[in-house]
Order: structure tokens, then C-alpha cells, then sequence
């Protein structure tokens, strides 16, 4: 049976990276120009006026920020557009009449979801070599955050796609949700520099324990307590993969 | 053995609609099976319960004795569907649909692939296996559905409208096909508003409608109902009255077709007899084309 469940996985995963290489010019190129604009406009123009923030020029500051906005924005783009266009065009029916347990199906969308998150993530660090040299104080921490983030990221775009009735649906939580929140979660300053009602309201983002996590793994610098991010990000993940597995179990927006 | 058991199955959707009111029928192992109903009868929803895409709100489903409720997989894996329209991604090419399937079912890349050759050979659709699904014919998107719906070789292939909409000759082909996959011992079940279908397919035939089974018999005893039987006659003159029989009615066509329906209890003989007294000559006899017609008409109306 696990051998079984591991090709469902594999074959679901292997449709996945299809339609990420299949669609590069949609996946992966539009991310990788919108952040090197970030860099050139906000690190180079705008950041060289500025001093620097805990001992790091603004570029080095804001580098890990974006790198971890584009896997945020990336992994939640691909499962909820990979999942809708799936209901859209019904193919979701090839897995739910075939033996696939719901947690295969869940993983195999994560990992298109992880896969393209962290491959633009992967890019976008590239990208800003070009601009500074960008140190790393904490190998793990890096990628426990990026790879974390990256699977709730998925998960919450999984289920964006399971409610999802029409194409407005999907970029609805990006837009009012998900876009503000990353930009509010400190990519572009430390929240320690906020007022103090700004700096509270803040630490309820959870995207700012995210980037706040990720700078650390690169810099050795943070805002918030990476340890308390570490385990919210561990809560998430659970939480959320139970909800999709829930709702899965439901059939919600699968099955009539 | 049972191939299918349902027993009572209900189904009533979210807006309050039954569309299934307590279907039960039999379907043995080895049979072609055909499920006919008009549009909107419950047959996509039949299916779609036993092949999970749609949850049923009572009864019981059993497939070679496994009871949907308890081990699900495990009946999946048993049956094979094939859906009455087009469900794969039109942008995947034609082998990748076809092993991607092979795959959810938990069948090795190496094997999927010597299936999907197997398979697709067989549906003439091999030279099209790098195209993706969109470029393919409506008849060839079929029998992409066809090959999928078999790569994991199940012992129970059910088709929903399976020739909706494709030519006379394909149409043909696929009978063939269809009818070679049964003899190799596979249970098949097939729903149709073709009733000249299930005539030449089908040894087991229940009508459903408006939810509920209305008829479950062989195909022999279900003709064995039939009380009326239509033909047309191709005269030699123009025909434009006859005189009237009893249990036989006499319509026209066109000039040189008369059309007769008549009773069971009515011999040919004392037809062609009365027609011969009135100096008609029939040149040639034709029995419409399928004589279930009129028999499910009796039933659903």
C-alpha cells in the first residue's frame, strides 16, 4: 500500500513540475523581473540614500524579505491555480475515482507548490548576488523557514482552490489578504523601527515572524522571537493540513 | 459472483432535488449491462456515486462484494469509468494522461507505460500520443477516455453515453471494441439514450427514470414485452389509403412507404394478405431500426 501511495504521489508531483516548466514564462520568469525591480528600485535607488539598519546596508536588509515575499506569493500561486484549473476542467475527477487517499493528493499539490515557491525563491536569491554579497549566519534556520513557510503557503493556496467557484475566487485572498500582509510584514523595514501601537499590531501578522525567521538564517539579525516563529509556523502547517484534509474528506467543492 | 449490487440507492441534493429514489439492480459478473433513461433519469448520478464523484444520501453499494462504505479504494480499484464528456486537462499530451492515470492507481512508471501502449495502440491513437488532448478529435478525446479508463485493467468498465455524438462508422468501431472487451470476461455497463445501442450490445437492460428503475430483465425477455413492433413496407405503387385491419395500424411516410405498426397478436401474413386484396404490392420490408423504442417510450412516459 505505501508503495502504491508513494506512485500516486510521485505521478501527481511529476504532473506538477510539468506544468511549472510547461508554463515557465508564467511561473517563473514574472516573479524573478518584478523582485530584481524591487532591488534595483528599493536597494539601489532608494536604499543608497538610506543608513543601515542593524549594522547591514538597506540592500542586505531587504534581500531576505523579498526572497521569502516571492517564495510566499509563489508556492500559494501555484496550488490554488494548479487546483482550480483542475476543477475547471474537471481532470480533479481522474484522481477522486481512482484509489488515491486524500493525504497523497494533498502532498503531491504541496510539492508543486514548494517546488515552484522555492526554484523562484532560489532565483530571486540568485538575482541578488548580482547586487550584494549576502552572508549566511544559520544554514538550518534558512531553510526550515523557507521550506516551512513554503508548505503553508501551498496548503493555503490548496485550499483557496477547494473553495474556489470562479477565476475571481482565486485572486481574491492574494490581493486583500496575502499581498498586504507580506507587504506589511516587514520586507522593506524592521518593525522595531515602528511606533509602538504599529510594532504590537504587527507581531499579529504572522508573515512578519516569517521574513522576521529567514532574515535571521542569512543575517543574525531579528525583530521578533525566531523560536516562537519556528513554532507558529509548525502550528500552521499542521492546522492547515488538517482543515484541507477535512474538507477534502467533505468533499467541498469536489464532490456533489 | 455479483459484479454491482446497489440496493436502494437515494440521492437528494443541496437544493432539495431527488434524483435517485431508491434504485436498486444487479449487474453479474460477465454481463453487458446497459442502464437507459432518458436526460435527467438519475443515470450520471448512479454512476457518479459508484465511482465516488458523487456522495450518496442512502442505500448501498457493493462492487464484487465490497461495500463502498467500509473499503472504497478498494472497490476503486475494480472499476473503470469512462465519463460522458471530455475530463482530462486538454494541455497534457495523450500518453501522459493515459500513465498519469496508471499512476493514481499506484501501477510503476515502467508498466504504466506498456500499457498506455497497449492501449492506445488498440484505439488507434498511438501517432497522437506526443499531442497534447486538445488537437485530438471529439471521437479520438473518447477513445483517449476509453484508454484511460482501462490502463489500470479493471474488472468493471462502466461508460456513460459513450457514442454520444460520434459518427456512424466509429460509432461501429467502438461496438466492436466494446463488445471484444466483454468476451475477454470484463463486466461492462453502459448508459444510453441509444436504444439501437443497447439492442445490439447489451444481454442485461434496466430502464430508470425520474430516479427510480422502472425496468431490470435480460434483453430477450425485455423484447419478449414488446406488444407493438413497427415496419416499413416499400410498395411498388404509390399508396395513399388502405383499408383499415384490426390490430394494425397503417400511417404513410412518403408515397412509396407505408408504415405498419401492428400488435403481437397480429400474423405478417394476414397483413401482406389484406394488402394484397387491395393490390398493393410490397417490394421490401424493413423492421425499424430499434425495437426497444417503443418500448421504453411505453415505459417512461
Amino acid at each position: 500500500m505505501m508503495r502504491s501511495n508513494w506512485i500516486s504521489f510521485t505521478s501527481i508531483a511529476r504532473k506538477e513540475m510539468i506544468r511549472i516548466f510547461r508554463i515557465w514564462l508564467q511561473t517563473l520568469v514574472p516573479p524573478v523581473i518584478t523582485i530584481s525591480l524591487y532591488f534595483i528600485i528599493f536597494g539601489s535607488f532608494i536604499g543608497s540614500q538610506l543608513g543601515d539598519i542593524d549594522g547591514y546596508d538597506y540592500m542586505a536588509f531587504i534581500a531576505p524579505g523579498l526572497i521569502m515575499m516571492s517564495i510566499i506569493t509563489n508556492s500559494y500561486a501555484n496550488t490554488v491555480s494548479s487546483f482550480f484549473s483542475t476543477k475547471f476542467q474537471r481532470n480533479i475527477e481522474e484522481l477522486l475515482v481512482s484509489p488515491t487517499p486524500n493525504w497523497v493528493m494533498v502532498l503531491g499539490y504541496i510539492s508543486g507548490g514548494m517546488t515552484r515557491g522555492l526554484c523562484v525563491g532560489m532565483l530571486v536569491s540568485l538575482v541578488s548576488l548580482l547586487f550584494i554579497r549576502l552572508p549566511l549566519f544559520n544554514v538550518p534556520f534558512t531553510i526550515l523557514f523557507a521550506l516551512l513557510t513554503s508548505f503553508v503557503f501551498s496548503l493555503a493556496g490548496l485550499i483557496n482552490g477547494i473553495f474556489a467557484k470562479k477565476f475571481d475566487d482565486i485572486s481574491v485572498i492574494p490581493t486583500f489578504v496575502i499581498t498586504p500582509l507580506t507587504y506589511l510584514g516587514g520586507v522593506f523595514y524592521s518593525i522595531s523601527l515602528l511606533p509602538d501601537f504599529w510594532r504590537t499590531l504587527s507581531k499579529a501578522n504572522p508573515v512578519v515572524y516569517m521574513i522576521g525567521g529567514f532574515r535571521y538564517g542569512f543575517l543574525g539579525i531579528t525583530d521578533i522571537n525566531v523560536w516562537a516563529g519556528l513554532g507558529m509556523l509548525l502550528l500552521f502547517s499542521v492546522v492547515l493540513f488538517l482543515i484541507t484534509l477535512y474538507l477534502l474528506k467533505k468533499g467541498t467543492g469536489v464532490r456533489c | 459472483m455479483l459484479a454491482l449490487s446497489i440496493q436502494n440507492l437515494q440521492k437528494k441534493y443541496q437544493g432539495g432535488f431527488q434524483a435517485l429514489s431508491g434504485v436498486t439492480f444487479d449487474v453479474q459478473e460477465g454481463d453487458f449491462f446497459g442502464l437507459l433513461g432518458p436526460n435527467g433519469a438519475g443515470k450520471t448520478t448512479t454512476i457518479g456515486i459508484i465511482t465516488s464523484l458523487v456522495t450518496k444520501t442512502g442505500g448501498k453499494v457493493r462492487v464484487f462484494g465490497i461495500d463502498i462504505d467500509d473499503d472504497f479504494p478498494a472497490a476503486k480499484r475494480l472499476i473503470g469509468v469512462v465519463p460522458q464528456e471530455a475530463n482530462f486537462s486538454i494541455f497534457e499530451k495523450v500518453q501522459d494522461i493515459v500513465t498519469q492515470q496508471a499512476g493514481y492507481y499506484g501501477i510503476p512508471r515502467r508498466e504504466a507505460l506498456v500499457r498506455s501502449e497497449k492501449y492506445l495502440k488498440k484505439l488507434g491513437l498511438w501517432e497522437k500520443r506526443h499531442v497534447p488532448a486538445q488537437q485530438l478529435s471529439g471521437g479520438m478525446k473518447r477513445r483517449l477516455m476509453i484508454a484511460r479508463g482501462l490502463v489500470h485493467e479493471p474488472k468493471l468498465l462502466i461508460l456513460d453515453e459513450p457514442t454520444a455524438g460520434v459518427d456512424v462508422e466509429m460509432r461501429r468501431g467502438m461496438w466492436d471494441f466494446l463488445v471484444e472487451l466483454n468476451r475477454q470476461g470484463r463486466t461492462i455497463i453502459l448508459t444510453t439514450h441509444y436504444l439501437e445501442e443497447a439492442e445490439q450490445l447489451c444481454n442485461q437492460i434496466a430502464i430508470i427514470t425520474r430516479g427510480e428503475i422502472v425496468e431490470n430483465t435480460s434483453k430477450r425477455e425485455l423484447l419478449r414485452k414488446l406488444n407493438k413492433e413497427t415496419f416499413f413496407f416499400d410498395t411498388k405503387n404509390p399508396v395513399s389509403a388502405v383499408m383499415p385491419l384490426e390490430n394494425t395500424e397503417f400511417s404513410f411516410m412518403d408515397d412509396g412507404t407505408l408504415v405498419v405498426t401492428k400488435n403481437k397478436s397480429q400474423s405478417m401474413n394476414r397483413i401482406l394478405a389484406h394488402l394484397d386484396q387491395q393490390g398493393i404490392v410490397v417490394d421490401s420490408m424493413r423492421n425499424k431500426a430499434n425495437r426497444l423504442e417503443e418500448l421504453f417510450m411505453e415505459m417512461v412516459e
